[in-house]
């Protein structure tokens, strides 16, 4: 097992399996997300409450949940270049970092639009809203650091560092809801209380579901396709990059 | 130890003082971090006094009174209730019976209301499973 992740873990292997992987995440991307977007923008039912208005949770909430997996990978592998020193997982922390974030813009922005008719107002300064902006910064930081240096080498060590203060942060976003009275309702479905009788009727549950697994395999393929590019540049003056250069001309 | 275990450890020390730390904030911060008071906060005298803040509760049954914009209703927790008056647009989720969180000070025992929030909750069905909820309640 351990040599098996060492061997591909090496820039070489990783660079001719990757290829391999990201047709199978890619294309169920495609199609579960279509799915999920047609089943929860057309067939589920409207809320009793909001109307259609709710339908932006199809968004909002996978997006959510992927701006906090992400920030888990970026200090899991930053934990792991640290302490075993494996370039590949410098890499998938680096590469990460600019999807993730991405994702968090994209849960407080559709947040926002959702707040506005809902709530009232478009932004409140509430334990949940501030603290998943904190995460933003977190990623916009991790990010600067990693491009402050020219040596991939201390720019991984310092900005590794970072993204494993900044996990504090995880458990904060999430219990939010549950430690202040926030503006934020609290979760649906994420308690295992809650699977037994989800606050979400399943009509609207199942599509939902659907578009968080539709965004881990997006992500996935994104990460892939990044950090086969840079593993490329890092790797640019190496044996096997040049003869690949060669082989396709 | 070798090396990897001292780098190892070190990360351990590094997660372990952060956790730390962050659980300290968390803790010193968890009276600042409430976003609005109920009214029994209020009539405890935990609401600062003489300045605006934000009182949290659902809209009393039958107590909305509408004049053109200007709206009387009262907020409750259940246990003590506030009068509040309020000139403006309210959200989409305003109804009786519903969270809402709304900023504003305290006049002779009424709340002058500057902003007022519907808060959601955590449970989205649709239409006809509220509705057979409610039957079933009633019966």
């Amino acid at each position: 097992m351990w040599k098996w992740i060492q061997a591909f873990a090496s820039p070489k292997n990783f660079y001719s399996i990757s290829a391999k992987i990201i047709p199978w995440l890619l294309y169920p991307f495609i199609i579960i997300t279509l799915v999920g977007l047609y089943w929860g923008l057309v067939i589920a039912p409207a809320d009793y409450q909001q109307g259609e208005s709710y339908r932006i949770m199809y968004v909002h909430v996978p997006a959510a949940w992927m701006s906090m997996f992400i920030y888990m990978v970026l200090a899991f592998s930053g934990a792991i270049g640290l302490i075993w020193q494996i370039k590949l997982a410098n890499v998938v922390a680096k590469v990460s970092a600019p999807i993730g974030a991405s994702f968090t813009f994209l849960a407080l922005v559709t947040g926002a639009v959702w707040g506005k008719p809902m709530w009232g107002t478009w932004w409140v300064w509430d334990a949940r809203l501030t603290s998943e902006l904190i995460l933003l910064f977190l990623y916009l930081a991790y990010m600067s650091l990693n491009n402050a240096f020219d040596n991939p080498k201390t720019a991984a060590k310092a900005s590794s560092i970072l993204a494993i203060v900044g996990l504090v942060n995880l458990p904060i976003i999430h219990y939010s809801v549950v430690w202040w009275n926030t503006l934020h309702q609290g979760a649906s479905i994420s308690s295992i209380a809650k699977i037994a009788q989800p606050a979400i009727h399943s009509d609207m549950l199942l599509p939902l579901l659907l578009m968080g697994v539709a965004f881990k395999l997006l992500y996935g393929s994104l990460m892939l396709m990044r950090a086969r590019d840079e593993v490329l540049i890092q790797e640019q003056n190496s044996g096997w990059v040049k003869s690949l250069i060669m082989e396709k001309g | 130890m070798t090396k990897r275990q001292s780098r190892m450890m070190l990360v351990a020390l590094l997660v372990a003082g952060v956790s730390l730390a962050g659980y300290f904030g968390a803790k010193a911060f968890s009276k600042t971090l409430l976003y609005y008071f109920s009214p029994t906060d209020v009539v405890a005298g935990k609401a600062p006094k003489g300045k605006s803040f934000r009182l949290g509760g659902l809209v009393s049954i039958n107590s909305v009174k509408r004049d053109g914009i200007k709206v009387t209703f009262k907020v409750t927790d259940n246990a003590n209730s506030f009068t509040i008056k309020y000139e403006g647009i309210l959200p989409d989720l305003f109804r009786e019976g519903q969270g809402i969180i709304t900023t504003g000070s305290l006049v002779d025992g009424t709340f002058i209301a500057t902003e007022v929030l519907a808060k959601h909750d955590e449970n989205y069905m649709p239409p006809e499973v509220a509705e057979s909820l409610k039957k079933s309640a009633e019966q």
